[in-house]
């Protein structure tokens, strides 16, 4: 086991410029929400990557389990009428 | 064994009894499909063990690795120069970081596996136990070390292992410019004065054969190769990295206008490759049990640097404390 604690996890999310969503880049140990900022700004956007970061406790977050991945995911299987090729359009008809 | 940053032959790690079998078929349907493997997924537990000890190995790779390049942070010949090594190393240590987060993800901490480290039972590559002697050395790191590097990674960008191949996405991108900085020294060198040149060339000439031990041992002496590969960890063998890393470098030596230490260095028409010499893996075997140049102080240093920052550390960590409970009590 370790001689120590180590910070808590944070997980990083970088919005790589306006008009995109915060994407996952990675994660980070810092003692709390002021540092894990900084050094994700160190760690994730030396290069300009990012206009913004999100950082989150790695704690806090509420994940569906990769055994229940298929179950979980079911009721979504079975409605394929939610896609529009799922429909039939005659001939000619456009802008539909 | 993987010839990683880290190609250190390690012993392997066997399987614990105590952790329930996964499905071994739906885990080899998953790889022979090229799918990826991610974090909580099922895995067997050799699989496991083996990314934790490569990826833990080159994270400390790229941390103790900072050192030999750091020593000529202050010594730079030009502000150019230093702000460029600057930026170089704290990549480095950037790297370090995206790879402990990646093996994080296997459950392990962090700080058991610089644990490990400190107390030796996890290796670095090898190549970090050479000094850095001159200016030279810095250019000749960027451009073979650095350019070894790069070859070993870029397959494993498309690891089966998610978290590992997305750290290295990351890690190559930034890769490319320390090769070429480390190019870019040693072709000023090589066109100024005949003293410059050859220190270039001597950087080159001492740093040659470690560049290429650093694709590890030759592929009919690799018993864990096979399985990397069946796994989807390793993408090519030792041996094919190590053609493709020199195929890619004897043309740069030669715009450089520097030699290397290779008589037996030329093009083979009938493979398509250039034949080089064979190498000597005693050296590395020795350097590897602690016996090169630097292996006792690059970890002296490691450690004192740790222990010296861990009043850092307590300081965050009891300002942290401080200010939750200070949040707390206003709720
Ligand atoms: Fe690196
Ligand atoms: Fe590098």
């Amino acid at each position: 086991m370790s001689t120590r604690r180590d910070w808590p996890l944070w997980e990083v999310f970088v919005r790589a410029r306006r008009g995109l969503s915060h994407v996952h880049a990675g994660s980070l140990h810092a003692p709390d929400a002021e540092m894990a900022l900084r050094n994700a700004r160190d760690l994730y956007t030396r290069r300009g990557e990012g206009v913004s970061i999100w950082v989150v406790k790695a704690s806090d977050i509420e994940a569906s389990t990769p055994d229940e991945r298929d179950p979980f995911f079911d009721p979504a299987a079975d409605k394929i009428y939610r896609h529009p090729t799922f429909y039939d359009v005659p001939e000619g008809v456009q802008h539909l | 064994m993987e010839g990683v940053y880290g190609n250190d032959f390690g012993t392997d790690q066997q399987p614990d009894p105590d952790r329930a079998a996964p499905d071994e078929a739906a885990f080899a349907a998953l790889l022979a499909g090229e799918g990826r493997v991610e974090p909580r997924d099922d895995m067997p537990e050799a699989y496991r063990k083996t990314l934790i000890r490569q990826i833990a190995q080159h994270a400390h790779s790229e941390i103790i690795g900072m050192q030999p390049e750091g020593n000529w942070i202050s010594r730079a010949p030009s502000l150019r120069r230093k702000a460029i090594l600057m930026a170089k190393v704290q990549d480095e240590a950037g790297h370090g970081l995206y790879l402990y987060a990646a093996a994080e993800t296997l459950g392990v901490d962090r700080a058991d596996l610089v644990d490990q480290l400190h107390s030796g039972r996890q290796k670095y590559s090898s190549i970090f136990n050479y000094p850095t002697l001159t200016w030279a050395d810095v250019g000749a790191i960027g451009w073979l070390v650095d350019g070894a590097a790069i070859t070993n990674q870029v397959p494993l960008c498309r690891c089966s292992y998610g978290p590992y191949a997305r750290a290295m996405v990351r890690v190559c991108k930034e890769e490319s410019f320390h090769q070429r900085q480390g190019f870019e020294i040693l072709y000023t060198l090589s066109h100024g004065t005949p003293e410059q040149k050859a220190m270039a060339q001597d950087a080159v000439n001492r740093y040659w054969w470690p560049s290429l031990m650093m694709f590890g041992p030759p592929d009919d002496d690799s018993p864990n190769s096979a399985r990397s590969m069946a796994w989807g960890i390793k993408r090519f063998s030792n041996d094919d990295l190590r053609q493709r890393f020199v195929d890619m470098t004897v043309p740069q030596s030669e715009a450089l206008g520097l030699g290397l230490p290779d008589p037996e260095i030329r093009w083979n028409d009938e493979r398509g490759h250039y034949d080089y010499g064979e190498i000597d893996f005693t050296e590395l075997f020795e350097v590897i049990k602690g016996n090169g140049p630097c292996n006792a102080e690059r970890m002296a240093h490691k450690r004192r640097a740790y222990d010296e920052g861990a009043w850092v550390r307590t300081a965050a960590e009891a300002y942290a404390a401080k200010r939750a409970r200070a949040t707390e009590s206003v709720a």
